[in-house]
């Protein structure tokens, strides 16, 4: 190794880490917020207290919200992941022109803006004369999710050994039971990994949401947005802070059993 | 055995037909609507905000944000990727950490955070006060400056990851042997080294960029009303002015370009990939 190798290589690491404090800033930042003993967010907080996490509970609709968010996010990613599953297969292993449009198309989404988006579904849902803010939020939320899934999935099953199946039929299992069988456990990291991103995905939509809420239906980012414009105190951040808490729960749970490599190459 | 292979591609429709119905043909709806007068077809609106100087402000304004966005990201992504793919162990779950945890802060709450920082009275400061950097609190809230090292934050793991994956596949004997060869560094990293990681760069700045070219939530949290993007421009006709023609005619403004960065990409990917 020459001298501007070691050169590149100490930058490289010096880059990396000022990238892990930058990217870790706002987590920082909003729990010690969350902890703060005054009504306004002040840095560093003039006293440790956990007011703001008593106060949670008081928040009207905030708990609405986060049911509504936690269902929704929760139904679209299932459903993203049947029909992910099945679209995927299709691809992988079908044989009709233009899969690789398919596979764009499918994956095309993540790309649009996401209120161009929403501006298109109130604009269609209305002509269609769907008014159940519930229902339009799902299949917005459906959109968000299936292609986080099918980018997963698609690079999954091409790695994926597609003789197994076939010697799982050759032992007398149907197609569907050795897709169900065989590669739904096989791909089982894969799974994991996509429907937590396509979960976090919906559960952090705001700009298809927006479109499609009415008074009833808000979803957890819009009534924070709200909040945040009304009265912003930091019983948002107390409220974040538990969600960050739920999501390192969820990480050691995926490293324990994927590994956080594979999880995040999917 | 074809009948076979017909019903699995027909796996592949159940998916498809939600996305055309659900997906594309509303965005073909609101094209077809932005070009649609009660006389018939019109280019009008498109004439008339193009015609708008304040329009093409916002325009321009959206688009140098995305780019100095994916220039931040990309500067500080890169070199980031190869640390990351020589990390192992304990430094490697920091790494990795690091990109996934922010995701499951919400973007409100992220750029809410940064909005804290860049208060006059803020953290950020505060701390450069403390270290004699400068005497006054500075005006960083509603900056531009400000949104792009928000916006860079919240999309650096889109950057990183992409980046990242096609430097671990990397292998590490090329550039060793372009360098028994005789090769400088120099010489080595623009000849082998950048070449091989470019579909990993462009995958990540076309991502970046078309998540940057649409952000509503940080700048309307970090610049306020004051510096419109064309995303704040249609939520602003349609939530407050309720203008919908106008609204749908930025939409597809937006489109046009969210659509003009997937075919490019797409393009240069299949070009950088034909080489390799």
């Amino acid at each position: 190794m020459t001298q501007t190798d070691r050169i590149f290589r100490t930058l490289s690491w010096i880059v990396g880490l000022a990238c892990v404090a930058f990217l870790m800033l706002p987590i920082v930042i909003t729990l010690a917020a969350s902890f703060t003993s005054s009504p306004v967010y002040t840095l560093p907080p003039p006293e440790w207290s956990l007011r703001w996490y008593r106060s949670l509970g008081e928040r009207s609709g905030l708990w609405e919200a986060v049911l509504l968010s936690v269902n929704l996010a929760v139904v679209s990613t299932l459903i993203s992941l049947v029909l992910g599953t099945l679209a995927a297969v299709a691809v992988t292993r079908g044989q009709f022109p233009g899969r690789e449009a398919v596979a764009t198309f499918a994956v095309s989404p993540l790309m649009m803006p996401g209120l161009v988006l929403g501006v298109a579904l109130l604009q269609f849902f209305r002509e269609i004369g769907l008014r159940d803010a519930y229902w339009s939020l799902l299949l917005g939320h459906i959109v968000i999710t299936l292609p986080f899934v099918m980018r997963t999935l698609l690079a999954s099953m091409a790695a994926f050994d597609f003789s197994l199946i076939d010697a799982a039929r050759t032992l007398g299992l149907s197609y569907p039971k050795s897709i169900l069988k065989v590669l739904v456990p096989s791909l089982a990291p894969a799974y994991l990994t996509s429907g937590l991103f396509a979960f976090l995905a919906s559960m952090d939509n705001y700009p298809i949401s927006i479109f499609l809420t009415d008074a009833r239906n808000k979803t957890l980012p819009i009534k924070m947005l709200q909040y945040l414009e009304e009265q912003p105190d930091p019983s948002l951040a107390a409220m974040s802070s538990g969600l960050i808490l739920l999501a390192i729960i969820v990480l050691v749970i995926g490293a324990r059993t994927v590994g956080l490599n594979r999880m995040i190459q999917g | 055995m074809s009948a076979r292979i017909d019903r699995i591609s027909l796996l592949a429709v159940p998916a498809l037909g939600f996305l055309a119905v659900v997906y594309a043909l509303p965005l073909v709806l609101l094209l077809a609507k932005s070009v649609q007068t009660p006389e018939g077809f019109s280019l009008a609106e498109y004439r008339a905000f193009f015609a708008d100087e304040y329009n093409m402000r916002v325009l321009w304004r959206t688009l140098r944000v995305a780019a100095l966005t994916t220039l931040l990201a990309l500067v500080i992504a890169y070199p980031t990727a190869f640390a990351m793919s020589r990390a192992r162990g304990g430094w490697l779950t920091v790494f990795l950490v690091a990109m996934v945890l922010p995701m499951s802060l919400g973007v409100v709450v992220k750029a809410f955070a940064w909005s804290i920082l860049f208060r006059a009275n803020g953290a950020l400061n505060g701390a450069l006060q403390w270290i004699g950097l400068i005497d006054r609190p500075m005006r960083m809230m509603f900056t531009e400056a400000a949104l792009v090292v928000g916006a860079a934050n919240v999309f650096l793991p889109f950057m990183v990851l992409p980046i990242y994956a096609v430097v671990r596949q990397l292998d590490q004997r090329l550039p060793e042997a372009a360098a028994s060869l005789g090769a400088t560094p120099m010489f080595r990293f623009f000849n082998v080294t950048l070449p091989l990681t470019l579909p990993g760069v462009v995958a990540g700045s076309a991502f970046t960029f078309s998540l940057a070219v649409s952000m509503y939530v940080i700048p309307s949290l970090i610049v306020g009303e004051r510096q419109q993007t064309l995303s704040m421009l249609i939520a602003r006709s349609f939530l407050y002015l309720r203008n919908e023609p106008l609204g749908s005619t930025i939409s597809a403004v937006l489109l046009g370009i969210a659509v003009l960065v997937v075919v490019l990409s797409s393009w240069l990917a299949r070009r950088l990939g034909a080489r390799t």
